[in-house]
């Protein structure tokens, strides 16, 4: 599946056709969950309503965590078989994932200055939810600060595989230290512990995140696709050489430095 | 009308949930926005690049 989408021609024509769906289904999906969260579901007996920020809080959380996952798993694809969409993919998608991660921070301080008395603790799980957010911005930053493309996105998919030992610090970070984040309540073994008034509108909104991050990732790689022809095509205007074929150039200029 | 007003009270954490919504809403319509202006730009540009290669050929 992955090996037959990755030729960017076939991409193009399949995402023309599936970027309208998926976007206003994610439209659909975000208002219905935003009504189940601010108007169905029930306030809790001991938060009351500010548990209603969980509905955001939580899918921003698994959000941010799945798609760095994304971006690594993206860039090992890049570094290991050169796929030449992988690299533009996990390029599309950090800059969601940080504008998730800022969400769940922004988020879980204003639920925290009610509940535990504090807009921010220096505790495990909310330093490296920091850091990750962090790891997105130097990813953002990398990649953008070479001319050649294919050297930042090289450079990039090495920050965002190094960047991976810190995904199971977040996960497990509330069962190893304490602190004053909860530990997981829903994706736990034995079963999610929370009630069905509360887990159906969290699973719809975190769908709803899913489909929006789907829509939004093929519209940005299609950007990049475009931006990338249209470099090549100033090029061959110019007074540039002559054109190479793709495969050479993805090959780093002076292969005795790299 | 009272319905309204409790229902924008949030049990009287209106400052804290509102504000989270609120943050969620403007950083994704945010994202989204950018997204599609950068995606519009580079098929003109694109396109345009294009038309005058045509005659050429």
């Amino acid at each position: 599946m992955i090996n037959w989408l990755a030729n960017p021609a076939r991409f193009t024509r399949i995402s023309a056709r599936a970027l309208p769906w998926c976007g206003w289904t994610a439209a659909v999906v975000l208002c219905v969950g935003l009504f189940w969260s601010l108007v169905l579901a029930p306030p809790d007996y001991q938060q009351g309503d500010t548990v209603r920020i969980m509905f955001i809080h939580v899918p921003a959380a698994w959000m941010a965590l799945n798609i760095y996952l994304f971006v690594a798993v993206a860039s090992a694809v890049a570094l290991v078989w050169r796929h030449p969409l992988a690299e533009i993919a996990a390029r599309a998608a950090a800059p969601m994932g940080a504008a998730f991660t800022f969400v769940c921070l922004a988020t879980g301080s204003l639920w925290g200055r009610p509940m535990w008395g504090t807009w921010w603790v220096w505790d495990a799980r909310l330093t490296s939810v920091l850091i990750l957010f962090f790891l997105y911005l130097g990813y953002i930053a990398l990649v953008n600060a070479f001319d050649d493309p294919s050297r930042g996105g090289k450079a990039g998919s090495i920050l965002a595989l190094v960047g991976v030992v810190n995904l199971p610090i977040i996960k497990f970070s509330v069962d190893w230290w304490n602190t004053l984040h909860q530990p997981a309540s829903v994706m736990r073994i034995g079963g999610p512990r929370i009630d069905i008034s509360m887990l159906v509108p969290l699973l719809i909104m975190t769908a709803g995140f899913s489909l929006f991050f789907l829509a939004l990732l093929m519209l940005r790689m299609r950007t990049v696709l475009n931006e990338r022809k249209a470099g090549t095509l100033r090029l061959n205007a110019g007074v540039a050489p002559a054109p190479r074929p793709a495969r050479e150039r993805a090959m780093p200029a002076h292969p005795g430095r790299s | 009308m009272g319905d309204i007003a409790a229902f924008l009270a949030m049990g009287g954490y209106a400052d804290f949930v509102w504000p989270a919504y609120g943050v969620a809403l403007v950083v994704l319509t945010g994202l989204a926005a950018d997204s599609w202006r950068r995606y519009r730009q580079s098929t003109v540009v694109l396109d345009r690049l294009q038309q005058r290669r045509r005659p050429r050929r």
